[in-house]
Formats: structure tokens, C-alpha cells, sequence
């Protein structure tokens, strides 16, 4: 087998607390289906039929009784629990399962939404027998306004600033604005081997990984990584680098039994050497390829650890993680596969107009005189007469009595919202009641549980 | 046929003496007796149309020609006639154009037997659509000549030179279907001398067509493929060893199913994946003669060696393969070739050849005083890794390109020239540019030198660079210069197409010694190599 597939689905969506509080990230609604359904879906297309699934008890049940997981996904999956509240980094989460991975393995998240052709990503990690491949997009602005923000001041994101070399493949620095105190400052090692570099701040990091077998059995020893983005990744990029890796060898020979311990964790991560170690470099000093030219050294100057990224210019890739992000994700969701946007199920009165851009739930009714427009509607949800919905997205269960103006909201689900309210760009949490004739514009409503909790 | 020649001959000779003495007029009854005897010959000789209208039509105009020697000849003689008929025409001609009802009877049971058998030819000569061919042996006049002879010898062509061919292709992706394969597409406008070749898109990788976790094939195999089609593992010598890596990994993995025995199901397993490489990038000669050796030591496994067992032996095998073909063959080699360098010897090399590289390398060790002129050309630009590989080690080396090689000659004392294969009738196969260095270098009197290893030895014969070559990504022509790419669009541009060749051949002529590890032989003793090869086998 080459490679399994690790899903890791037991975030608790901490940038969107609002929407998660009572519904797990992974089960959030995008365009009726469950988030978790994207990326299970984007790896049962590619050829896998096994999936590891890390998640939560509560995510497991509401899996097992959706309707959409149980019957549209084909593939075998292995749910494997953790502790909800548990600081469990995803890296921490590998170490858990790693009695089951057997072979090099595939790490995605259960908020991407992506139709990338995935075998760029492997093809990468195949060809050049990369100890970790990565997949990273463009990032989009995105324009719609967000419910509950206060103007157009955006949160301090966090850059990541992502050094590729001239081929756009090869990963040579990837570094967060926060770690940055006084500025960017690379090592003259990379900048001697890589003279041409090219630096990017406007990606967004897929949080798709494929990471070799070494790399799980070195997480094993070493237990104070916790996090895969956080910290893995950064430390594979600079272990690249590193002077000790050429000179590892020798220094074994001199070193005494503590040095040697240490060097051993290194040791065993960059050894990942096939049984034929001498053949393969056979192989590669009679080839004639370089990666790179201009200076003495031959193919990848000798390194044994490569990182490689694949980078999305075109298509779509979206992490859904935070509110802003979850909203252009119901928009293009859409357009990533072909079903009817109107559910056979949904009763939907003759004279309602509905834009073709808006998607319908199974076993709504919606009633005469109403107007959908570039909105999602969830499943069982049931709208009254003279209601206007734009832009907005409304999840299951959800009652709209008559004459209700929705405009850029939010509605989670089995929330009521009463006869003639007027909401422009609100979030109403789950199981809320808005009260009749009700006029609220940029507000989060939710319940008074939920506020305690910060 | 001969005889009734013989026997008729005096007849007609009556009648040519009649008509010469007649003049024209009697030309043109001539002629139409001619036609009349012409039909029933048609009616006798049922299925022989070609060779009778062909042999009636060079006859009449053989006859005519003879009749109207005396004045200038009417008709134009056709380009058969006269070359090929010259004297026996007008004995044979009678022959045939004789009365039929006279000179039935006096057929032999032999002519009978011949006109069938020349009948039958004619059959399978009009099945194969070889009309020219059939011509020319009637022409010979060879009435007896055995059907073995005349049948045309067609050996059955590979398929990846017959991409033009629609029935090749339909088999091909029949084949691929059955291993579970995906057939890779073609890209691009072919130039029309090389559309009977494959040319595939370096951005159409194979894997797009393949699920991930790939289970049909073994995932070493998915990458040795994706290494060749990316150009990762480049050279004969490399692409060999990375091949027999990779089989050592899918025999170590390999487990007998129930009911099957190793050596009969280990072969069957590794037919898909040739296939794969095989649509990736076309195998070398290199490549299929480890394929073939590996093969035969796989059925060569007895049945009642146990599965550890006959893996460890196989396991052996190959190591020793590797050992002897290629690391000792270069060690070989390399104690050869350096008696031939001399101190202040100028050695012209071309593109990146591991094989000479390493040779030169020992040389410099020894202690042999020389310099290198490295000559490149585009667009894979090889010259560039092995000039870096040179002078690494400290050999002085010049670099120039192709089109200067003919300005440089003057300079250079021996040219030293790696080989992808060498052939059964002496040409060597190689890069391309190979046969243009050594073709300057004939001209200039330079000692040419052909390294070689004696498993690169093919036993094809080859005689020009069309027939059989590979042709590689056409967008590897296009450059950016300044951040204008003008053949961006080449594909809309009618009436243009990029060809870009990988290999072609040198004839032997051009070749003055070939080094191999059996010592230093002419290129003409190839097929030597290879027949001795062979009992050894």
C-alpha cells in the first residue's frame, strides 16, 4: 500500500466559536452537506477506500446518522476517538493512531474544501522522494460581509511567509509574522544553495499533508511537538538545512552516548532509507538531472530531507475555519459538484422566486410569494409567505414566519425567527428566537450559555 | 514458360520479319492481334492480371518498340520495359504472346504448375498491397522462381512505431485495459516523417489517470514511472539500475498466490508494469535486456524451490547483474580507454554520458595530463552536469555548443562518445547530435572512440534515425527570453510543428573503435558480440 489517508476532524473551530458552539466544526452545513463530507469526498474521487478518521464521540454519532456520510460515502472508515476537551494537537493525534499507519500517510483537514487534482501533491512526493509534501492556494479576499464585524477593520491575520525556490516546488522557509520579532532573517546556508528565492505572504495553507513514515515514527519520540502546522512543518523546512545533516555520519563515530542519543532522533528521521539505499544512489549519480544549476553540488546538494509544495493558482481551495470563510464556502459550494440545487424532496410553492445561484434542502417548504436569492437553504426548514432571503445562509430545522426580510445573515439551526423581522447581516446562533417586528442589523445573537463561556 | 518460348519463338520471329516488312500498316493489326491474343491470355492465366496486363502491356510495347525500330519509336517505352526487359523481352515476349489455342497443348504440366504457383504469389503479393514488387519479379522473368522467394519477408513491426496506424492503436489500448492501465494520450501536432512515433506532454503525467493509494501498481514502480516521464532518472546506466531497484522492491513485496507457481505468476506480474513504464516513456535497449535477463532467471526458478528462497535467489541475481554489467563493465572499460588517453590529449565529449564521465574521471586520477571540451546542445542541455561532474574533480574543460563544434575540431586530438545502444549492423544509437560530432570529426581526421557497455549491445539493425526513435515534449523547444515566449501559441500556428528528438544513429563508417568490457573492437564485430552472447544464454 502507499499511502493512507488520516483525516483529522476534532478541531473545535475555536475562530468561529459563534457558529460551533453547539454544532462541531466538522458537521457544520456547507451547501446541505456536512463539512466533513468535502474532504471525504475529495479523497474517495482521487482512489482511496480506507480512511482513518480522528474525531470526536459526538462528531462520530452525528456521522454515523447523517444521511449524506452513510449513503454517499463509499469508502471503509476508521473512527478513532479522542477527548473533546483535550489539548490534542493534530500532531499529538498521529502519535495516538500510530500503531495503524503502516506506510506513508496522507494528513488532511476536515475544513477544506477543495477540487485541486490531488496526484500534483503525491506526484511530488513520489518523484522526488520528499520527506513531506504540502498543498497551499492563493488566497482569496473575501468580499461579503461578515455578520457581528464592526466595519471593515479585519482581524490582525497572521501572516505566513512561505519561501519556495525558483521552480516554485521545492519549500525552502516557512515562517509566521508572529515568530518574527525583528524581522525576516534567512540563513546564508539556504541562500548559497538556493540563490534565487522566491518569498509569498498571500497563501493559504491547505493543511494537507504527505508526510513519510519516518516522519510518525519520529513524532513517536519525540513527544513535545504537538501541533503538525504549528510545529512539524516549520521544523521538516529548517531540518532541511541543517549543517548536521550532511555530517551526520561521522559524527556518530566520535560523538559519546548522549550526543549520539540525540542525533539519534535526527538520525532516525533522516534515514529514511530504503533497503537499496546504495542502489538508488547508484541510480542517481549515473543520472544525468540536476535540480538546479550555477553551482558545484549535484541533485538537491546532496540533502536526504526535501519539503515540497504544490501552490494553487487556479480552482478552488478554501478552509473553512473561520465565519467569513464558511460564508464564500456556501457560495462556491455549488459549483464543486452537480447536483440539482433544489432538493426533490423540498416543497417549494409556485410562486416563490428563487435565483438559481440559491440551493433548497430536502424537505423544506416554502411557501407563495417569497424570494430566495443566492442563499442556502437547510434541510426541513420551513419559510412563510412574503419572506425575502438574500445572500444569506440558513441551516436545518429553521422557521421563518411571514414577512421576514433576511438579508447577509447567519441563521443556525432551529432557530425561529418571528413574523415580519428585519435582519441585515446577523448572526442568530442555534435554537435562538427572534421576536416578531424584531430590527436588528450587524448583530450576533446568540444564547446567554454561550456568552459565559468566554 | 521457357520452353514454349523457346518453341515459339521461330513463329513470331516470322511475324516481327512480316511486320518490318510490312510497314506500318501492319503495326497496327499487329497490334490488334496482339490485344485479341492479350484477352485470352487474360481467360487462360484467370488470376495473373497483374502480371499479364503488366507483362501484355511491357511486351506490346517491347514488340512495338522492336517493330517500329526502323522508324521512331510511337509509343513511349515505360519505365519497366526497357530497364528491366532488356534482352530477354523480346524471347520471352513471344513466348507469352503466342496464339493461346495453339500453344495450349503444348504447355507442360510444369509451366501449368508454374503459372499456378505464380497465381498464388500474385494472391498474397495483392493481399499485401505490393503490386510494385510483384511487377518488378515478373519483370525478372524468372518463370520458376519458388514462392518463398517471391513472398515479401514481413516481419511483424513493433507497436510504438506504428502510432499511425489505427488497428495498432486499438490493439494497444485493448492490451492496456486488460492490465488495468491507462492509456496515455498524445499532445500536440506530430511532424508529419515522425507521426508513426509517441509524443507525449511532460504536464500530462500518467499518475492523473491512476487513484492515489495506487493498487494495480506497485507504488515503487508508480514512481520509477513518474521519475522517467520527469525526466529525474535520465542515461541508459541510470535508468537500468533505478529499473532493477525497483523490480527488487516488487519481488520483495511479491507473495505466490495459492495455486500459482512463482516463476509462471512473478512474469505474468511484471508484464502490467512494463507496460506502465512503457507508457511513461518508452523503454531503452538498456532496459530490455535486464527485462529479459530478469525474465529468464524468473522462469528459470525450479518449481520446488521454496517462495524465500527463490525471492533470495532472485533478490542475488539482480545484484550480480548490476555488478557485473555495469560497475565492473565501467571498471573495464575505464582500464581500456585510459591506455588510449595520452598526456596533452584534448578529448572532446558530448552531452553527459556516465560512462565516459567516469572514465575520464579515472584518468585524471592516473595521473594523465589532458583537457576536456565539453559540447552541448539544446534543449536538454546535458553538457551543463557534465561539465559541472568534470570539473568537480579539477579537469580543465571547455565549453562550447553544437554549432561550434566545427570551429573547435581543429583543436581537439580524440572524441570520446557515450552510446544508448549499439546495433546489430555496427550503427550506434545515441543522443542526438552523436552522429553529426562524429561525421565533423570523420571530416577532420579525429579518431572517434564509442564506450559501450556489452549489455547495451541490441539486436536490432537500424539504418537511419526515422524508423525507430523517441520523440520527447515539444513545449521543451520553447524558451523565455526576457519574458517574451514566441512559440507560446505554437499549436494555433498552422502548418508548424516542434520536433524534438531524442535519438539517432551513427553509422559505423564514422566509428573507429568501440571499447567494451570484452576489450576494444571495431564496430563491426557487434553482431559477433551478440551471437556469442546468445550460446552463452
Amino acid at each position: 500500500m502507499e499511502l493512507q489517508a488520516v483525516l483529522m476532524a476534532a478541531g473545535g473551530g475555536s475562530r468561529m466559536t459563534d457558529l460551533t458552539y453547539n454544532t462541531p466544526k466538522a458537521m457544520l452545513p456547507v451547501g446541505n452537506k456536512p463539512l466533513i463530507w468535502y474532504p471525504l469526498n475529495l479523497l474517495e474521487r482521487v482512489g482511496f477506500e480506507e480512511v482513518i478518521v480522528i474525531t470526536t464521540k459526538e462528531v462520530q454519532k452525528m456521522m454515523s446518522a447523517d444521511p449524506k456520510i452513510k449513503h454517499e460515502v463509499k469508502m471503509k472508515l476508521d473512527v478513532v476517538c479522542i477527548q473533546e476537551d483535550g489539548d490534542m494537537g493534530t500532531a499529538d493525534a498521529l502519535r495516538h493512531i500510530q500503531q495503524k499507519i503502516k506506510t506513508d500517510i496522507l494528513v488532511v483537514s476536515c475544513d477544506l474544501i477543495t477540487d485541486v487534482a490531488l496526484h500534483e501533491v503525491v506526484d511530488l512526493f513520489r518523484a522526488h522522494n520528499a520527506t513531506m509534501a504540502m498543498l497551499m492556494s492563493k488566497a482569496y479576499e473575501f468580499t461579503e460581509t461578515v455578520p457581528g464585524q464592526k466595519g471593515k477593520k479585519k482581524t490582525a491575520e497572521q501572516r505566513d511567509f512561505v519561501g519556495v525556490d525558483h521552480s516554485g516546488k521545492r519549500l525552502l522557509f516557512m515562517a509566521n509574522e508572529a515568530d518574527l520579532e525583528d524581522g525576516l532573517s534567512i540563513r546564508k546556508s539556504i541562500m548559497r544553495k538556493h540563490p534565487r528565492m522566491h518569498i509569498k505572504t498571500g497563501l493559504v495553507d491547505a493543511h494537507l499533508y504527505c508526510l513519510k513514515k519516518a516522519v510518525v515514527d519520529f513524532l513517536t519520540d519525540n513527544k513535545s511537538i504537538s501541533s503538525i502546522r504549528g510545529e512539524l512543518v516549520p521544523y521538516l523546512v529548517r531540518k532541511q538545512f541543517s549543517k548536521t545533516t550532511s555530517s551526520q555520519k561521522i559524527k556518530d563515530d566520535t560523538e559519546d552516548q548522549n550526543q549520539k542519543k540525540n542525533d539519534g532522533h535526527t538520525n532516525q528521521e533522516l534515514l529514511i532509507s530504503s533497503r537499496d539505499e546504495p542502489l538508488l544512489q547508484l541510480a542517481h549519480e549515473r543520472s544525468c538531472w540536476n535540480d538546479h544549476r550555477g553551482d558545484m553540488s549535484e541533485a538537491y546538494h546532496g540533502g536526504k530531507l526535501r519539503c515540497y509544495v504544490h501552490i494553487m493558482d487556479q480552482g478552488l481551495c478554501y478552509r473553512v475555519n473561520t465565519l467569513a470563510a464558511y460564508i464564500e464556502a456556501n457560495r462556491q459550494a455549488s459549483k464543486l459538484f452537480e447536483e440539482s440545487p433544489v432538493h426533490p424532496s423540498a416543497v417549494i410553492s409556485e410562486r416563490c422566486q428563487m435565483g438559481t445561484d440559491s440551493m433548497i434542502g430536502a424537505l423544506c417548504q416554502v411557501a407563495d410569494k417569497t424570494s430566495i436569492k443566492r442563499s442556502t437553504i437547510g434541510n426541513s426548514t420551513t419559510i412563510k409567505e412574503k419572506v425575502k432571503v438574500a445572500s444569506s445562509i440558513i441551516m436545518h430545522g429553521v422557521t421563518i414566519e411571514e414577512g421576514c426580510n433576511i438579508q447577509g445573515s447567519v441563521i443556525c439551526s432551529n432557530a425561529v425567527i418571528g413574523r415580519g423581522a428585519d435582519l441585515k447581516y446577523c448572526l442568530v446562533g442555534n435554537g435562538q428566537r427572534i421576536e416578531p417586528e424584531a430590527e436588528r442589523t450587524n448583530e450576533v445573537i446568540v444564547g446567554t450559555d454561550q456568552l459565559m463561556e468566554i | 514458360m521457357a520452353d514454349s518460348g523457346v518453341t515459339d519463338g521461330s513463329l513470331k520471329k516470322d511475324e516481327i520479319e512480316r511486320s518490318k516488312s510490312e510497314g506500318r500498316e501492319l503495326t497496327k493489326e499487329e497490334k490488334q492481334r496482339l490485344r485479341k491474343e492479350k484477352k485470352q491470355q487474360k481467360k487462360n492465366k484467370e488470376k495473373k492480371d497483374d502480371n499479364a496486363s503488366q507483362e501484355s502491356e511491357k511486351e506490346k510495347k517491347s514488340v512495338s518498340s522492336s517493330s517500329s525500330a526502323p522508324q521512331p519509336p510511337t509509343q513511349p517505352a515505360t519505365q519497366k520495359a526497357p530497364s528491366a526487359v532488356p534482352a530477354p523481352a523480346p524471347a520471352v515476349v513471344p513466348a507469352s504472346e503466342t496464339p493461346a489455342p495453339v500453344e495450349k497443348p503444348a504447355k507442360s504440366k510444369a509451366e501449368l504448375k508454374a503459372e499456378r504457383r505464380a497465381r498464388q504469389e500474385a494472391e498474397r503479393a495483392s493481399k499485401q498491397g505490393k503490386k510494385g514488387e510483384t511487377g518488378q519479379q515478373a519483370a525478372t522473368g524468372k518463370p520458376k522462381a519458388p514462392p518463398s522467394e517471391l513472398q515479401p519477408v514481413v516481419k511483424r513491426l513493433p507497436e510504438h512505431i506504428q502510432v499511425d496506424n489505427p488497428d495498432v492503436l486499438k490493439k494497444l489500448a485493448k492490451k492496456l485495459e486488460r492490465q488495468q492501465i491507462p492509456l496515455r494520450l498524445d499532445y500536440g501536432y506530430k511532424v508529419s516523417l515522425f507521426s508513426h512515433l509517441h509524443q507525449y506532454s511532460r504536464k500530462a503525467p500518467l499518475t492523473q489517470q491512476l487513484s492515489i493509494p495506487s493498487s494495480v501498481i506497485h507504488p515503487a514502480i508508480v514512481r520509477l514511472g513518474l521519475q522517467y516521464s520527469q525526466g529525474i532518472v535520465a542515461g541508459s546506466n541510470a535508468r537500468s539500475v533505478a529499473l532493477l531497484h525497483a523490480f527488487k522492491q516488487v519481488i520483495r513485496d511479491y507473495t505466490t498466490p495459492p495455486n500459482e507457481e512463482l516463476s509462471r505468476d512473478l512474469v505474468n506480474k511484471l508484464k502490467p508494469y512494463i507496460s506502465f513504464l512503457n507508457q511513461c516513456r518508452p523503454l531503452s535497449a538498456s532496459m530490455g535486456n535486464a527485462i529479459k535477463y530478469i525474465k529468464k532467471e524468473i522462469s528459470n526458478i525450479p518449481s520446488q524451490c521454496k517462495e524465500e528462497e527463490a525471492k533470495g535467489k532472485l533478490l542475488n541475481c539482480i545484484e550480480c547483474y548490476i555488478n557485473e554489467k555495469i560497475i565492473l563493465a565501467a571498471k573495464a572499460i575505464a582500464k581500456y580507454a585510459i591506455e588510449k588517453i595520452s598526456d596533452g590529449d584534448v578529448i572532446l565529449v558530448y552531452g553527459c554520458s556516465s560512462l565516459v564521465n567516469h572514465i575520464l574521471c579515472e584518468a585524471f586520477e592516473k595521473n594523465r595530463k589532458f583537457r576536456v571540451i565539453v559540447v552541448d546542445s539544446r534543449p536538454r542541455l546535458e553538457g551543463r552536469e557534465a561539465l559541472r561532474r568534470l570539473v568537480q574533480r579539477g579537469i580543465s574543460c571547455t565549453y562550447v555548443l553544437i554549432s561550434a563544434v566545427s570551429y573547435i575540431l581543429p583543436e581537439v586530438s580524440k572524441v570520446f562518445l557515450g552510446a544508448h545502444a549499439l546495433l546489430a549492423n555496427g550503427y550506434v544509437m545515441s543522443r542526438v547530435g552523436t552522429s553529426q560530432i562524429a561525421l565533423v570529426a570523420k571530416a577532420f581526421n579525429v579518431p572517434v572512440l564509442v564506450c559501450c557497455e556489452t549489455y547495451k549491445f541490441c539486436e536490432r539493425v537500424q539504418t537511419d534515425s526515422f524508423v525507430s526513435n523517441e520523440l520527447d515534449d515539444p513545449d521543451d523547444l520553447i524558451v523565455t527570453r526576457k519574458g517574451k515566449t514566441q512559440l507560446e501559441d505554437w499549436q494555433q500556428v498552422p502548418l508548424l510543428g516542434l520536433l524534438n528528438l531524442v535519438y539517432d544513429v551513427t553509422p559505423p563508417d564514422f566509428v573507429d573503435l568501440v571499447i567494451t568490457d570484452l576489450g576494444m573492437i571495431p564496430c563491426t564485430s557487434v553482431p559477433v558480440v551478440l551471437r556469442v552472447k546468445n550460446v552463452d544464454l
